[in-house]
């Protein structure tokens, strides 16, 4: 990039004369500074280099290599991670699996969240319990949600079944079926997010200006055109913010899968996260789940870096 | 508009109460269905709950499933376990991003844009590259630096998050928008930059400080993939560990597994209910931010 050299040289947080012309009291001041700074520094940083920076590094170097924990011996085997990954058919259905999620999961979430934060955007009774009840999926841990959710949707002895028996569904099989239960960890997961997607849809609807609703209802907009030309515009920034958010939580589903299903019935809900996990853990295989661990890495910039582009095109910044 | 469409007799049925309630009430019912379905079955014996179809009313309420939960799993261990894991945690990326935050937001030195591009970097990716590494790195230390505060250790659950890049990057962030005044006449008048930041720019960071305290929070109390790959005997397990081991052992007893759910949640809804203000600004504040 081009820096002008005036630009260059401007540097934030120089307080007081600078140039050629320091006096030696000065200079001591900024060897000092040097020392100050990496002293706040050190500590903070060491850690984020030691388990952020230098794992990144390694694991890339690991997914070159054939290592085994338990062998012991590291060669470098070059791209036959990435090849085996590639002619791997459980990679190729865990692909699917995570993408089917996510792609249900993701507008799932907003659209329950939108709907609620609108209708728990105003001054009624009770307004308070009804966003309590929202939020408090927020105090959950997924392992908590899925534990309930398993028991909700067991087929035999679950309250799902003996709701839909009653409107004359017969059983289901839910979490043991391989057509269904992928859609069970979207429901559950949907719920789990619900208090999040609430809070910020909420936040968003607060910051929209009253004066622009009702300038909109007196040149004759009913309720659902204001909605869909001047709300929705201006909540766009929300759920551009959702919707990437969402995303790469969804690519990195784990937990509930874990729980509820472990990848099964038939590997139907062996997401890439399960997969890798189960890889690296269960038969140690580090190389190839760092292979892994690196598509993943790849997909999420790839549905990020689109949503943006995407993204961009219908989102409204006031600023 | 006409006086007369203003004044038009309403024919329409009207509600004593908000038309939204109708909307309300269900969608309520529906988000805490499964709290009260949790409650309901924590108190019923093992017959209740596998009776079909199922009772909305128990018998007689079990209570006992509660103590025999407790006594079948070490589920106070559990939570002194979490609680403790999650109060270092968020005490030490207080102090630590702190430091660093203010460092990059006010002091000069070599080096530092390097290490805040770095730093950086690696917020964008996610823990699954790096749990491998993280995983082969904690156990190294524990066996050879740490005295055995390693794998299987709840120090492997501290240690690796008690700086984090959000952190670091977000007080940095806050710390840029404070007026220099203060600072520099604090400077003039002989502060060390340690004084300064204790006394004048941390004060006006509170509110900073408080988003980054209930998020790291709830990140360490929920947090499970870590825990699952850095942790296997059950006295060091945090309670989303302990609780799915639990569940692994006793997969259909649903009353137990119930009354367990229920011991495992309370404490972080209560938490929850009683800072709700602050935990929903924290989570209001990173959407704003992200947007």
């Amino acid at each position: 990039m081009a820096v002008s050299p005036a630009v260059a040289r401007r540097r934030p947080g120089r307080l007081g004369p600078s140039g050629p012309q320091r006096s030696p009291a000065r200079r001591r001041a900024r060897a000092g500074e040097q020392f100050t700074g990496w002293g706040f520094v050190t500590p903070g940083v060491a850690v984020i280099l030691l388990f952020g920076a230098v794992p990144i590094v390694w694991s890339a170097i690991m997914s070159f290599q054939q290592d085994n924990l338990l062998t012991g011996n590291t060669p470098f085997v070059g791209l036959r991670n990435y090849r085996q990954m590639v002619h791997d058919p459980v990679v190729a259905s865990a692909i699917g699996h995570t993408l089917t999620y996510t792609a249900l999961f993701v507008p799932g979430t907003m659209i329950v969240g939108l709907f609620l934060a609108v209708a728990m955007n105003r001054k009624i009774r009770f307004i308070s319990f009804y966003r309590t009840a929202a939020y408090a999926t927020m105090a959950i841990s997924t392992i908590s949600e899925a534990l309930v959710f398993i028991w909700l949707f067991d087929p035999s002895y679950g309250i799902v079944n003996y709701a839909l028996h009653l409107v004359g569904i017969p059983q289901q099989q839910f979490l043991n079926s391989p057509t269904e239960a992928l859609f069970v960890i979207v429901i559950m997961t949907i719920w789990g997010w619900t208090g999040f997607a609430v809070v910020i849809y909420l936040a968003a609807l607060q910051g929209v200006p009253a004066g622009l609703i009702e300038a909109a209802a007196i040149d004759g907009a009913g309720p659902w055109r204001t909605f869909r030309k001047v709300t929705l515009p201006l909540l766009s920034p929300a759920s551009l913010f959702l919707a990437v958010w969402l995303t790469i939580n969804a690519l990195q589903l784990f937990d509930e899968v874990y729980l509820s299903t472990q990848g099964g019935p038939l590997h139907a809900t062996t997401v890439l996260v399960y997969y890798l996990y189960y890889e690296a853990f269960q038969t140690f295989q580090f190389g190839y789940a760092s292979a892994i661990a690196y598509f993943l890495f790849v997909i999420i910039i790839v549905v990020t870096v689109i949503q943006f582009r995407v993204g961009r095109r219908f989102t409204y910044y006031r600023s | 508009m006409t006086a007369t469409t203003m004044v038009r007799p309403r024919s329409r049925l009207r509600l004593p109460f908000s038309p939204w309630h109708l909307v309300l009430v269900p969608a309520a019912v529906v988000l805490l269905f499964p709290f009260a379905w949790l409650l309901l079955t924590s108190l019923e014996t093992s017959s209740e709950a596998l009776h079909f179809p199922p009772l909305l009313t128990p018998h007689v309420l079990k209570l006992s499933n509660y103590p025999a939960a407790w006594n079948s799993a070490p589920f106070g261990r559990f939570f002194i376990n979490s609680a403790v894991v999650a109060v270092t945690t968020v005490l030490s990326n207080l102090v630590l991003c702190s430091l660093a935050g203010y460092a990059f937001a006010r002091l000069r030195f070599l080096g530092r844009g390097l290490l805040f591009a770095t730093i950086m970097a690696t917020l964008m990716v996610p823990f699954q590259v790096t749990m491998i590494p993280q995983f082969i790195i904690t156990k190294w230390l524990g066996v050879h630096v740490l005295a055995g505060v390693g794998i299987n250790h709840i120090g492997a659950l501290i240690l690796p998050n008690a700086a984090t890049a959000f952190g670091v990057f977000f007080l940095r962030q806050f710390f840029r928008t404070l007026p220099l005044e203060y600072e520099e006449s604090a400077r003039v008048d002989g502060a060390s930059r340690l004084k300064v930041l204790w006394h004048i720019v941390l004060p006006l960071s509170a509110p900073a400080l408080a988003t980054l305290a209930a998020l790291t929070f709830i990140d360490s109390w929920n947090s499970f993939l870590w825990p699952l790959i850095a942790v296997d005997s059950t006295n060091q397990m945090t309670l989303p560990l302990g609780l799915a081991t639990f569940q692994g052992a006793h997969s259909t007893e649903w009353p137990l597994l119930m009354a367990a759910n229920m011991m495992s949640l309370t404490p972080m809804l209560v938490i929850f209910f009683v800072a709700q203000r602050y935990f929903v600004r924290s989570v209001a504040a990173t959407g704003l931010a992200g947007t």
